[in-house]
């Protein structure tokens, strides 16, 4: 039972990372079409704020946080500006191999800056200790990673649907045509989204080093798959969708762990991805799109 | 509709060969463009013996490709100021193969039409049997200072008949004897009952180890009652020690490399496992990337023994040199690599034959497998049936957060 438990953590924790994720390609892929994969690599980037910022300049940990954060978000606002806004009216392939070209250039370039080897805050976490649940340990690390997700999820949700940008976003996303003649800013709702998709990768690069301790160069290239197959089986494009879908990766993952199938786990992770692009390419909440002619 | 599931297929076809691509450990995900650093001129002269180094300087796990580049410089550069072999000196050529099969193939075919006469390379398992599979043909003597999976130098590990790279050396052990090695340790010198492992998929290391652990731990009725895995590139292995944690073994054997060890051995002390760790060459540096706390008593064999008497030499001149202690038990393995070459050079040479003619080569080889006993700074060389150096294991101990030599085991 305890170690029921346990593993409900363990399946939340890595879920709600999953989701933080799979929020910012789903956003940037509601709005602009865009499957932006160097957004893992801003995680990867964040973390190497992270660790810089506590173990080289001795840096307090809140400081930290907030300068990584600040730094993700920086990041991806500046590759929007630099590598796709001059693309915007080429063809979606034009985009999306682009997108391939940052996350080699981001990967790449922290190794020549950073260097090839993994580096470990392990002595100074940002978050250290165990609380007990109800005679189970769980790690405050995995606490403070759901939580800080959720917040942020309905954060998000209140500024999707409740602000002004936000009904600018899902305008632009419906119809970019016509959101323009409407006056909305193209350039600035778009940048926004970017801003606020690479907010998030900032948090879950913080949550990231909080729970596992290190950075390194190639960290966002597995962690942005997974959280693309969350994307995509919530449903591509849908905020809700990629909520449901991170955590239903990390679930999955967590229990064919469980079963004794640890060696599959990464098998059945994509596995997913074939079964719901073949079965519902949609996803758990995508709406169809019709072709306009 | 239509246009979504279009993209989506590309996309699809992308992320599924990525995936390939991470599944082989040691591979990067990068789909890598072929970038060969090289020092010295174009052809080989009279008077210069021409040899490459082949290796990952850049990618991951550069940080075992870097020590021994580094390692083999420095042995043929003192090798040069000392008078080179007979009067001529080695020229080493350096090649980046980042880790990958099909670089290090590429960097080898470059480096043949510089007339090189031997290699040093390559350091990560995969890529150097990719490279072993080429040299062969050519009988171009090779000797890794790294790679220890069984298949290096045996065609097929499998099946003991399948016949050997002749032209393969190795100056480290080989995977099963660290497993077995570890299995042995956990029994007779831990009383260990029960043993549990967590090691990488697709990770011919990781897999090598794992499996003569098993083996041996089955003679020696040392239970093994949990085998669990994760790929290439995870971080969280929360549910893997949380179900060890649960069966409560005496040992948790983890043939993986130093971060993902640190990682696991963190988690593993948070789900509350009390059991001692155990690793395999790849746990070098560990003592970085997990508490003090959670690392005591934690064992791992190695190549070598650091700080004792035959490596000071070598640690003193390495940190000169770089600028940087001795990184890990790579650096100095390469140095007996280089070594073991430029001494079978030396004897090809002394034979009047001619660096780059086949007979130059196979000279090479019949000295590299003649060694007997031959005293490098890691411990003494000879070579099996198998081309496998018969060595003993340092064992090092993590205690206080510093990793210390306790014995040869």
């Amino acid at each position: 039972m305890a170690d029921f438990f346990s593993q409900v953590v363990n399946a939340l924790q890595l879920g709600s990372i999953y989701a933080l994720v799979a929020l910012g390609y789903s956003m940037v892929y509601g709005i602009i079409m865009l499957l932006n994969f160097a957004h893992g690599d801003i995680i990867m980037v964040g973390a190497y704020a992270t660790y810089f910022a506590v173990c080289q300049y001795g840096l307090h940990p809140l400081v930290a946080v907030l300068l990584a954060v600040l730094i993700s978000t920086l990041l991806g606002v500046l590759i929007e500006k630099a590598a796709y806004t001059p693309l915007r009216s080429a063809p979606r392939l034009s985009l999306l191999i682009t997108a391939i070209g940052v996350s080699f250039l981001l990967e790449n370039g922290a190794q020549l800056l950073f260097g090839a080897d993994t580096k470990s805050m392990v002595k100074t976490p940002l978050i250290s200790g165990t609380l007990n649940l109800g005679g189970v340990t769980v790690s405050l690390a995995a606490v403070i990673t759901i939580v800080v997700s959720v917040i942020a999820m309905i954060a998000l949700t209140f500024l999707v649907q409740k602000t002004k940008l936000g009904k600018a976003m899902r305008a632009v996303s419906e119809d970019m045509g016509a959101a323009q003649l409407m006056g909305i800013s193209l350039n600035r709702t778009i940048s926004f989204t970017f801003a606020i998709g690479s907010f998030l990768a900032g948090i879950g690069a913080v949550l990231h080093v909080g729970s596992y301790f290190q950075a390194s160069p190639m960290m966002g290239s597995m962690l942005g798959l997974k959280a693309f197959v969350a994307a995509v089986l919530g449903g591509i494009g849908s905020i809700p969708g990629a909520m449901i879908g991170g955590f239903a990766i990390g679930i999955v993952e967590t229990l064919v762990t469980v079963a004794g199938l640890s060696t599959w786990k990464d098998g059945v992770v994509f596995a997913i991805l074939i079964v719901v692009l073949l079965v519902k390419p949609t996803g758990i909440l995508g709406r169809p799109m019709v072709e306009k002619v | 509709m239509k246009k979504m599931s279009k993209t989506l297929a590309v996309v699809l076809a992308l992320v599924l060969c990525v995936g390939l691509f991470a599944g082989c450990g040691g591979t990067t995900a990068s789909t890598s463009t072929t970038t060969t650093t090289q020092t010295g001129t174009q052809t080989a002269e009279s008077g210069e013996i021409t040899i490459a180094f082949i290796g990952n300087t850049t990618g991951d796990y550069a940080q075992y490709g870097i020590p021994v580049r580094n390692a083999v410089v420095m042995y043929v550069e003192q090798l040069n100021a000392n008078g080179g072999i007979n009067g001529k000196t080695v020229k080493l050529l350096e090649y980046d193969d980042k880790g990958d099969g099909i670089e290090s193939v590429n960097a080898y075919n470059l480096a043949k039409d510089q007339g090189i006469t031997a290699i040093v390379g390559s350091v990560l398992t995969g890529a150097t049997i990719a490279l072993a599979d080429a040299t062969v043909e050519d009988n171009m003597p090779q000797i890794t200072a790294s790679a220890t999976a069984a298949g290096v130098t045996q065609i097929d590990p499998e099946n003991p008949d399948s016949g050997i790279r002749a032209n393969v050396f190795r100056a480290c052990f080989i995977d099963p004897f660290q497993g077995e090695k570890m299995a042995d340790y956990a029994a007779n010198k831990l009383g260990a009952k029960t043993a549990a492992i967590l090691f990488e998929s697709g990770s011919d290391y990781s897999e090598g180890l794992k499996d003569s652990f098993v083996a041996k731990a089955a003679e020696l009725d040392l239970e093994v009652v949990a085998t669990e895995a994760f790929a290439t590139g995870d971080k969280d292995f929360n549910a893997q020690m949380t179900k060890i944690a649960g069966l409560n073994p005496d040992v948790v054997f983890l043939p993986i490399y130093y971060g993902e060890a640190g990682l696991a051995i963190t988690q593993g002390r948070q789900a509350g496992l009390t059991s001692t760790f155990l690793g395999g060459d790849g746990f070098g540096g560990i003592k970085d990337y997990a508490t003090a706390e959670d690392l005591e008593g934690t064992v791992y064999c190695s190549g070598y023994a650091p700080g004792t008497d035959s490596v000071a030499q070598f640690e003193a001149d390495y940190e000169a040199k770089y600028g940087e202690p001795v990184p890990n038990m790579f650096a100095p393995l390469a140095y007996d690599a280089a070594m073991l070459l430029c001494k079978a050079l030396k004897a090809a040479d002394d034979a009047g034959l001619a660096a780059g003619s086949d007979e130059f080569k196979a000279a090479v080889i019949a000295d590299l497998k003649g060694n007997d006993g031959t005293v490098g700074i890691t411990g003494s060389y000879s070579f099996d049936e198998f081309n496998n150096p018969i060595k003993s294991a340092a064992m090092i101990v993590v205690k206080d957060g510093a990793e210390v030599f306790s014995e040869l085991y």
